[in-house]
């Protein structure tokens, strides 16, 4: 097994969340939210579709190197689990479900002789033997038959549940709640294992200018999308709560140092930093070439540093938020009230300021996910974003920028990033909007 | 006395189609009379007189078989008209003068607008009108002040602009919900003269709402009383403070503090808790681009007092006197100079940590209930807050049977801990800032207007609660106050604190009823006394 610098971090990443999960459980007034979070039905549905794309995410982080290796190639779970995607390329452009290419182009047929039309696709409908009146029946007959093993599967595992269970978790499982959540585990597995067994036989996704199976460049985009969203959150948080908090509430040289910090920062075109910090890692890179021997360690190199400028870049704007925040928030009576009572100010800071701009953290924190997300594509464009060797959606996005213009328009591979990205964006923000109510006590309760 | 000017007939208002705020009530206004309608918070006064205008939110539903405006029945005209009638034939005043005039324009094109609104005038006829209108609610200098901006005005004037801007319309009927309660005493004598004669110049019905029974006696010709969206009892003003006939009334009558209870207080001495001399609490105002002080705001200019140990020193002024910053700076949340002794101990030397475990010995309850405490806070998490700063040694198990011995102590349920702030109404909110205070057990509390943003008597409950205690632990009361009356229920001393200064102290019967000061007779001379007869 082979550990990358980002999945060391996600690693840390699921570390941490599950210890303050356990430290929280014991919490009496913590539990409330939770459970009102546990009662909300869009906040589980969006919990569970989140949790789908992480489960997805650390399969990709996985990372091994194959025993029968011939190029020093490293491969994740998710990749031996997708070898049959990876393999099936073909020349170039194919729709999704397509058994033909998508251009013409002259073939020879078996009496020797030229053809001017569109040749079969080496991998993508190969099975058929007459594409014209077999291939919709045969797409249905394999959806339905991969959707009956997911289906089989969920029920099989809720069957299983449901006898291991006590009676009065059986309660719990009757709810409107769980019902919801099971349903949608039940369409998403069911639907997973449909898209698993067709992409055996198809390109559900088509292909793109090099014939690789879109639907696989979605699926490892994943892994690229969260490390950018979750990894420059958490080098930006830090620094935007603990600089925002401690300039508003000491003001005076505190105040002023901080401030002339990310006034100067924001002055610089955040591109330029970027553009600089790429290029340094790049020429890093050259300078070094034993340490960096795999395609994939370097794309890894890069895509931590694009986090950790993103991450400096932009904290500046929940920096200012936090800190006009918290110039009201020391003048209110409670925490003159905590100062009367001799509280030290490092726990007024902790227990009174921080829970009070929680608020403001979560939702710039969720906005942030999705604008990082989105930022990634922008930077591909001009070519300081992820390595153009990796998956990620800007890039698939910035491939598709070109053909758009093409007649018949080429549209799958820009419809495959803009379907996982928006159904990993909305349900942060659905989940986020959730959290945010259930731990407002002014909010919960009056749902 | 035969046609009801407004004529209101079994009005109900429910938010969301489940509380009934407003429970059918009826009422008659006449034409020339003052009629005041009366309640505590949350009666349904407001939504009451909001809805004859229809100005209700959304989520209101509005049910009434008439309201009747001179046998015009408001409920079918339609939006457009009542705009008509908006402004022209009844006016309205609101509570807070600050926010219901727009901060950017100034005042006498706030009034021209509405002139212009009702009455179709050239520009010299409305600017002649904008300037009588000023002149009719008594602002000096009209002539200057027409381009004076909101902020420029002290809260008086503001009021008085706002009632300049009711009357534009030439109103028949004027609306004035809680006019007063957001000025000083003095303040609202003067306002409330206005308004008395400026309705007798003009001949208009007036609407008074309002949560001061004293007040209501000294101005209203009838008063109907309000309880949890009913009309409880109607009567011509005379007759009702003589005889009330609900309970409710009564129970309103008796929460009303009086002057005469301080009287009673016991005039023995005990050594002094707290000394205070040559107290200074100065603002530095800075100018120029080297931010250069030039002057002072003196907030507290030189002032000593002692406190007697177990006793109460009620500290008396209008708003801005510096009695807060006194309070505050006392416990060195604002920082002040001179010499504050505390059971021998000299606060003023001590800085850091020497000081922070000084702090137990005194605490404050602040006004306001709704920000003094941090709302994602549990109860019982507040409440201990000062028990883990100052005695980190106490196990949380006895921290927990101390913070339910507390609520116990200011009649809270135990259950209280394991809940927020906003789940609890303003009086219950105050009882836990009480509770917060007591649990380091404090020499000395500072009570900085703990009710006057309260219910009259949920005052008088917060104010026996705090007798109680009194008596219980021997602790020390500074209580900042203006309202004279709290002062001469609870207080053995009092201070009269007058642009920073103090200007008049001693016994609470002697200053209250021989004072030696022309302020202090102007302050008790401002409070609106039941007219009782009889």
């Amino acid at each position: 097994m082979i550990v990358l610098w980002t999945d060391a971090l996600i690693y840390l990443l699921i570390l941490v969340m599950l210890t303050l999960g356990l430290y929280l459980r014991g919490k009496e007034h913590i539990k409330r939210p939770l459970q009102q979070i546990g009662r909300s039905k869009i906040g589980m549905v969006s919990l569970v579709v989140l949790l789908f794309f992480m489960l997805i995410g650390l399969l990709d982080s996985v990372h091994y190197k194959p025993a029968d290796d011939k190029q020093n190639e490293i491969i994740s779970l998710l990749d031996d689990w997708a070898t049959p995607l990876r393999d099936h390329g073909e020349k170039t452009y194919s729709a999704p479900f397509a058994t033909t290419l998508y251009s013409k182009e002259m073939t020879a047929l078996a009496d020797g002789s030229m053809q001017w039309g569109y040749p079969r696709l080496e991998f993508g409908g190969r099975h058929l033997d007459d594409p014209e009146t077999q291939r919709i029946t045969d797409i249905l007959q394999k959806a339905a038959y991969g959707f009956a093993q997911g289906a089989g599967l969920v029920v099989f595992f809720l069957v299983l549940l449901w006898g291991l269970l006590a009676e009065q978790h059986k309660r719990f499982m009757r709810s409107s709640t769980a019902k919801t959540v099971w349903a949608v585990v039940f369409v998403i597995v069911s639907l997973s294992y449909s898209s698993i067994y067709l992409s055996g036989y198809y390109h559900i996704f088509g292909t793109d200018k090099v014939g690789e199976d879109v639907f696989y460049q979605a699926v490892k985009s994943i892994r690229t999308g969260l490390v950018i969203g979750t990894l420059t959150t958490l080098i930006m948080l830090p620094m935007a709560i603990i600089f925002g908090i401690l300039a508003g509430f000491f003001r005076g040289w505190v105040d002023d140092i901080i401030q002339y910090i990310y006034t100067t920062l924001n002055s610089i075109p955040g591109v330029l930093l970027i553009a600089a910090s790429i290029l340094m890692v790049q020429v890093y890179m050259a300078n070094h070439e034993a340490d960096f021997t795999s395609v994939i360690v370097r794309a890894d190199t890069r895509l931590l540093f694009l986090c950790m400028i993103l991450g400096v870049t932009s904290w500046t704007g929940l920096c200012r938020l936090l800190r006009a925040e918290t110039l009201k928030l020391r003048e209110m009576e409670y925490v003159q009230a905590a100062s009367a009572l001799g509280v030290k100010q490092g726990a007024i800071l902790l227990r009174h300021i921080l829970p009070n701009v929680m608020h403001i953290v979560l939702i710039s924190v969720v906005l942030d996910f999705s604008s990082l997300v989105l930022a990634e594509a922008v930077l591909s464009y001009i070519n300081i974003g992820v390595d153009p060797t990796s998956y990620s959606w800007g890039n698939m996005i910035n491939g598709a920028r070109l053909e758009m213009a093409r007649e018949p328009i080429v549209w799958w591979s820009l419809t495959a990033a803009f379907v996982f990205m928006f159904a990993l964006v909305l349900a942060a923000n659905l989940f986020a909007d959730v959290v945010q109510n259930a731990f407002d006590p002014r909010r919960s309760g009056n749902e | 006395m035969n046609n009801p000017l407004l004529a209101v007939e079994h009005l109900s208002v429910s938010f969301n189609h489940r509380q009934t705020v407003v429970d059918d009530i009826s009422f008659e206004i006449y034409a020339g009379e003052t009629f005041a309608l009366v309640g505590e918070s949350g009666s349904g006064k407001s939504i009451t007189a909001l809805s004859v205008l229809r100005l209700l939110p959304n989520n209101a539903r509005l049910n009434a078989e008439a309201i009747n405006l001179q046998g015009d029945n408001l409920l079918k005209r339609s939006e457009f008209d009542l705009c008509k009638i908006r402004g022209r034939r009844i006016g309205f005043i609101f509570q807070d003068p600050m926010s219901s005039l727009n901060p950017v324009m100034n005042i006498g094109n706030q009034i021209e607008e509405v002139i212009k609104l009702h009455f179709d005038l050239t520009k010299e006829a409305l600017k002649q009108r904008t300037l009588e209108l000023m002149q009719q609610v008594e602002i000096p200098e009209a002539q200057q002040r027409i381009k004076d901006y909101p902020h420029q005005l002290s809260g008086g004037q503001r009021q008085r602009v706002m009632i300049a801007i009711a009357l534009a319309g030439k109103p028949d009927l004027l609306i004035a919900d809680e006019p007063t309660t957001s000025l000083d005493v003095t303040i609202q004598a003067q306002i409330l003269a206005l308004l008395k004669n400026i309705q007798q110049q003009t001949g208009m019905a007036l609407w008074l709402i309002s949560h001061d029974l004293a007040l209501v006696s000294s101005i209203a010709d009838r008063v109907a009383v309000m309880q949890q969206g009913k009309i409880v009892e109607t009567g011509d003003t005379a007759e009702f403070f003589s005889l009330p006939k609900h309970p409710y009334t009564r129970k309103l009558l008796n929460a009303l503090p009086s002057m005469q209870s301080c009287l009673m207080h016991s005039i023995e001495q005990k050594p002094p808790l707290l000394q205070v001399s040559d107290f200074y609490c100065y603002y530095p105002i800075r100018k120029g681009i080297f931010k250069r002080i030039v002057d002072h705001v003196r907030a507290v200019d030189g002032v000593s007092f002692d406190i007697q140990q177990g006793k109460t020193l009620a500290l008396v002024g209008e708003s801005g006197c510096g009695k807060t910053t006194l309070g505050k700076s006392l416990l060195n949340l604002i920082p002040g100079t001179g010499r504050v002794v505390i059971n021998g101990v000299e606060l003023n030397a001590l800085t850091g940590e020497a000081l922070r475990q000084q702090r137990a010995n005194i605490q404050i309850v602040f006004q306001d209930p709704f920000s003094s405490m941090s709302p994602r806070m549990l109860v019982g998490d507040i409440i201990a807050e000062g028990i883990r700063a100052l005695h980190p040694e106490i196990s949380p198990d006895e921290r927990k049977s101390r913070v339910r011995q507390l609520l116990q102590q200011v009649d809270l349920p135990e259950d209280s801990a394991l809940r927020y702030p906003h789940e609890f109404s303003g009086g219950q909110r105050q009882r836990i800032c009480i509770a917060r205070a007591l649990a380091v057990d404090p020499k000395l509390i500072v009570c900085d207007e703990p009710t006057s943003a309260l219910d009259v008597s949920v005052q008088a409950q917060i104010i026996q609660l705090l007798k109680t205690l009194q008596r219980e632990k021997g602790v020390s009361y500074l209580f900042i106050t203006h309202d004279l009356a709290v002062v001469a229920e609870i207080a053995d001393d009092v201070a009269v604190m007058y642009q920073g200064k103090i200007i008049e102290q001693g016994r609470v019967a002697e200053v209250l009823t021989q004072p030696k000061q022309a302020y202090t007779k102007k302050l008790l001379a401002a409070v609106p006394v039941l007219k009782m007869d009889g």
